[in-house]
């Protein structure tokens, strides 16, 4: 029956119900991803996020919240210049963590 | 003759003043409305960044502090201006004739009650942060001891930052003690998740920010950027707590077995007991006016009146220690200046 509107499914975040064990080995091989004050430094100046949404402060944001697929996806748009890893205030080898993002989520996602 | 100077509340800063004071040939008498010395750091467990015990500091306080006149289970009655100098009337009878007083009467922690939202009082696994550091000082509670302690959440600022509450002030240290609170959790229980709902972190103090990357890195303590909204109880007695997580523009829901409340400062409702001829304003913060908050901030309007500690503003423990002693300064400038 169509009652002229429809419900949206909830956007919240259960956190309960979020799988953190890929989180968990990212933080073995990298303890510096929990570092990440979600300052955007890395996103302004990624040259890729203009043109591909790809921002790295999302990626380990959505990684922590349980949103892998979204975060490999967006990933894609890394051209590993590194330019995040020269602007980072809490100094994460950005570049190294990107890479061990894909190590341990690569395959899984796809 | 040694002049007397009336030292208003035995905490850290009337502790430090009436050492220095002594060491100086004044004979202080210190009032302690408590049985005890050493004001909130007494039920305190270990002062960040550091984790220096507290009781330690106490007892060095207290130490320096031996040759005043100390009068515990001790208010103020009132204090009334004379000629040229105050008669300070205590509850034990005493009265005593001084021309300098220093009110150290510091802060109490905001009742976490009043934020209905947030359940304490309410559920049985919210507690505040001044219940958590008693538990870690060795006190049982029962709301700690039976709950499975697999994840914890710290909310900041209650009753800080906020209009609604009475208190739009920052009460500037929580920030850093939920840090270290989360950090003594994790040490207690390491497979524990903690996490913090935070506003803004403000992490001002030597060492702070280390003690933060410290928290995140080292120990994995969570941080979610947003105030939490609601807190309720499930079946099994945890709480459910909702907010929302402001940089991923979400809202988050989480269940926990312990919520612990960081209630910020609020200024001491009542310097002395009865009012006298002297009175204690407060400022538009809510605590006490001091006659400018730049240079003169250990002074009051009045002449012979000093303030040192958390009275004028939430402070630090060093930041405390450091203004007793410069009050104590004041007033020796001032004895001097009167001969």
């Amino acid at each position: 029956m169509d009652f002229g509107f429809s419900i949206s499914r909830s956007s919240t975040v259960n956190l309960d119900s979020v799988a953190l064990e890929n989180f968990t080995k990212l933080q073995a091989l990298e303890p510096d991803a929990l570092k990440c004050i979600s300052c955007g430094s890395c996103t302004a100046t990624c040259p890729a996020g203009k043109f591909s949404g790809m921002s790295l402060r999302k990626v380990i944001h959505n990684l922590q919240r349980g949103r892998e697929k979204e975060a490999v996806e967006m990933l894609q748009g890394c051209m590993l210049c590194g330019k995040c890893s020269m602007v980072c205030p809490r100094a994460i080898n950005t570049r190294h963590l990107i890479m061990s993002i894909h190590k341990i989520y690569g395959e899984e996602a796809r | 003759m040694r002049e007397n100077v009336v030292i208003i509340g035995g905490g850290i800063a009337g502790l430090e003043a009436a050492g220095q004071l002594a060491g100086l040939g004044y004979n202080p008498i210190l009032v302690e409305k408590e049985d005890h010395l050493g004001g909130h750091l007494a039920d305190w467990h270990c002062l960040f960044p550091d984790l220096i015990p507290a009781k330690d500091v106490v007892s060095t306080l207290v130490a320096g502090a031996a040759s005043a006149n100390i009068f515990t289970n001790t208010e103020v009655l009132h204090i009334n201006r004379l000629q040229d100098c105050y008669n300070v009337m205590l509850s034990n009878g005493v009265s005593v004739m001084t021309k300098a007083v220093l009110c150290a009467t510091g802060f109490r922690l905001f009742d976490a009650h009043k934020k209905e939202e947030y359940g304490y009082g309410v559920y049985d696994q919210v507690i505040t942060n001044s219940d958590l550091e008693k538990w870690f000082n060795g006190i049982p509670d029962p709301r700690i001891d039976n709950s499975m302690m697999s994840s914890a959440g710290f909310v900041h600022c209650v009753g800080s930052r906020d209009e609604k509450a009475g208190n739009p002030q920052c009460s500037k240290v929580c920030c850093i003690t939920a840090v270290k609170q989360a950090i003594e959790l994790k040490k207690k229980f390491p497979e524990m998740m903690v996490w913090c709902f935070y506003m803004d972190l403000r992490m001002f103090g030597k060492k702070y920010e280390d003690f933060y990357i410290s928290a995140q890195r080292d120990y994995g303590v969570r941080f979610i950027r947003g105030r939490v909204s609601e807190v309720s109880e499930n079946i099994d007695g945890r709480v459910v707590v909702k907010a929302e997580d402001t940089l991923a523009g979400r809202p988050v829901r989480i269940t926990l077995d312990l919520l612990v409340l960081m209630s910020g400062m609020v200024c001491n409702p009542k310097t002395v007991r009865d009012s006298g001829t002297v009175q204690f304003p407060a400022d538009s913060d809510g605590f006490l006016k001091c006659r400018n908050s730049v240079t003169d901030f250990n002074l009051s309007a009045q002449d012979g009146i000093f303030f040192a500690g958390s009275c004028t503003g939430p402070k630090t423990v060093p930041e405390t220690i450091a203004e007793a002693r410069s009050a104590v300064l004041s007033i020796h400038n001032w004895f001097k200046g009167k001969q």
